[in-house]
């Protein structure tokens, strides 16, 4: 799988939609040395219109609603929604509360979504999570 | 003549990790005034908590209060609820306890120092601290089986002991720290440009901190000695020797400005490192948690009443949480968070007006701000929002101590 993937690079914006902080720190950690997703071409970006891939973190609170719909418009198509966490997939430990309006996916049901679950996943989840958004956008550029 | 503008920065925002929005006036390069709005992190956790089914499972809601000092919150809940069911710890626990704080506190000063030097654009420093950073992560890892969101507090004490195989490992850690700290200490305080950037950047003098009620380093930075460890000392740090570290411990003087707040953090690493130490040496034996059936501590929670405050030195500041448990009532009664940054944000005012746009990330960023601690919502009520001034609790406050006189 490597070789081919090497053909192409990700670049990743990520997206805090309120969630704890903890999937944050992890995403940078995969990020830098030990874990080192930029050897792989993987970057993070400034701004959604130069990326491939949106990393997606909380649980999406209300006042976050439009923003996030706003800032995952502006990526280009073939684009793809990694979620990152407990909270992003399903509310996770806050599903109940009263001023969220997620899970993101209810929000965006067209989008193509990969999720990453864990509060918070590891590193290695996450880079894995990629690997597989990587397998996808390869097969939506063959076709 | 100039002309004002504004700009808003957020709540997306590349530089930001979190959803914050910072509204900023402009004359030119010159920041003349700054507004903060916040909420958009809010996720009604105070509510959940007290919605939860009985109160250990408010436990783990409080560590998702923030990933990243996910060790604070909950202690802060739980040393509140032991003080109102009337708790005794075990000596060991207390120890565990103040263990795991430390090592907290390295892994957060660290992470912060990473993202300061990503916010001066000096990105190969932020993986150098992120690399050296990934070694106290490894020891949480071993000893609490996970990384970030460890689940290791419980009421009566902790749920993982430290084992003798666990000791060795951290103190190879230790060894490491020690080592790499003069490496740290010549990048963050004798690299040229580093100085150039935080030097004389970000003032916050000592008035304005003791007027805005800082916290934490913020407020140590600026040369007020104060720190819930040494003031009011919970767990087993009484039986240590610690002081609040300022910045003219290292430098002999204090200016209060970005380049103290790192002197200051790396100091705190330092002192982690020496307290990890002692607690390992002085460690006593004995049983780890006071209850280990769970059905009878949540029996005891059940038949307490009362309320409590506590207190706790988070890495970002004192964190307060305040507790109310009713008889009969299985869940907290009532629960309030006062995160350290939501005291600390009010600093960012007289620390930014006067400086640069450029100097607006590594300003922000000199506190250690943690947006998903400090949201709050504002109340609306019949569709109008009422906007309280500080004369109107001012007000509320004398009314109230009028009340109780009578």
């Amino acid at each position: 799988m490597i070789p081919k993937a090497f053909k192409r690079s990700l670049w990743v914006f990520h997206v805090n939609s309120g969630s704890c902080n903890g999937c944050d720190i992890e995403i940078v950690a995969a990020l830098t040395p030990r874990y080192d997703v930029e050897r792989f071409g993987i970057k993070l970006v400034g701004s959604p219109r130069h990326a491939d891939v949106i990393a997606f973190t909380g649980p999406v609170t209300k006042d976050m609603e439009e923003k996030v719909k706003r800032v995952i418009a502006q990526a280009p198509e073939p684009k793809v929604i990694v979620v990152v966490g407990a909270c992003g997939i399903g509310g996770g430990v806050f599903h109940e509360s009263y001023h969220l309006s997620g899970p993101i996916d209810k929000l965006i049901p067209d989008a193509k979504f990969f999720y990453v679950p864990g509060c918070p996943p590891r590193p290695e989840a996450i880079i894995q999570a990629f690997a597989k958004a990587w397998e996808y956008l390869e097969e939506v550029e063959k076709k | 003549m100039a002309h004002e503008y504004e700009l808003s920065i957020g709540p997306i925002h590349p530089a930001l990790k979190e959803p914050i929005m910072i509204r900023v006036k402009v004359e030119g390069e010159e920041i003349v005034d700054v507004d903060v709005i916040a909420s958009q992190n809010h996720r009604g956790i105070e509510w959940l908590g007290m919605n939860r089914n009985n109160a250990i499972q408010s436990i783990y809601l409080a560590e998702r209060v923030c990933g990243i000092c996910n060790f604070c919150h909950p202690s802060c809940l739980v040393m509140a609820v032991e003080e109102i069911a009337d708790i005794e710890v075990p000596e060991r626990a207390q120890y565990i306890r103040v263990i795991q704080g430390e090592l907290e506190r390295i892994h957060s000063h660290l992470l912060w120092a990473g993202v300061a030097a990503h916010e001066l654009g000096f990105d190969t420093l932020l993986h150098y601290v992120w690399m050296v950073r990934e070694k106290v992560m490894d020891v949480l890892e071993l000893v609490n089986g996970n990384r970030v969101t460890k689940s290791i507090i419980m009421y009566g004490g902790v749920r993982r002991d430290i084992k003798e195989e666990h000791v060795e490992h951290i103190r190879k850690m230790l060894d490491y720290y020690r080592n790499a700290f003069s490496k740290l200490a010549k990048f963050f305080l004798e690299d040229k440009t580093m100085e150039k950037r935080t030097r004389e950047i970000g003032i916050l003098t000592e008035r304005d901190a003791i007027e805005l009620a800082a916290v934490g380093p913020t407020a140590r930075a600026s040369g007020i000695k104060k720190d819930v460890r040494q003031d009011f000392p919970y767990f087993a740090y009484p039986d240590f020797d610690i002081h609040a570290i300022t910045p003219d411990e290292l430098t002999g003087y204090t200016v209060g400005d970005v380049y103290d707040r790192i002197v200051v953090r790396l100091l705190e690493v330092k002192q982690s490192i020496d307290i990890i130490e002692e607690a390992l040496n002085e460690m006593p034996s004995g049983e780890i948690i006071a209850e280990k059936k769970l059905v009878k501590l949540m029996a005891k929670i059940k038949a307490s009443e009362g309320e409590a405050v506590a207190r706790y030195e988070a890495p970002r500041g004192e964190d307060i949480h305040y507790v109310k448990l009713k008889k009969g009532f299985e869940p907290l009664y009532s629960w309030k968070v006062r995160a350290p940054t939501y005291i600390n944000i009010l600093s960012w005012r007289p620390m930014l007006v006067g400086y640069q746009i450029a100097d607006i990330p590594i300003i922000a960023a000199s506190i250690d701000p943690c947006m998903s601690c400090t949201n709050r919502i504002a109340v609306v009520k019949d569709g109008k929002e009422r906007i309280f001034t500080s004369d109107y609790f001012h007000e509320l406050s004398v009314k109230k101590t009028r009340r109780l006189m009578k």
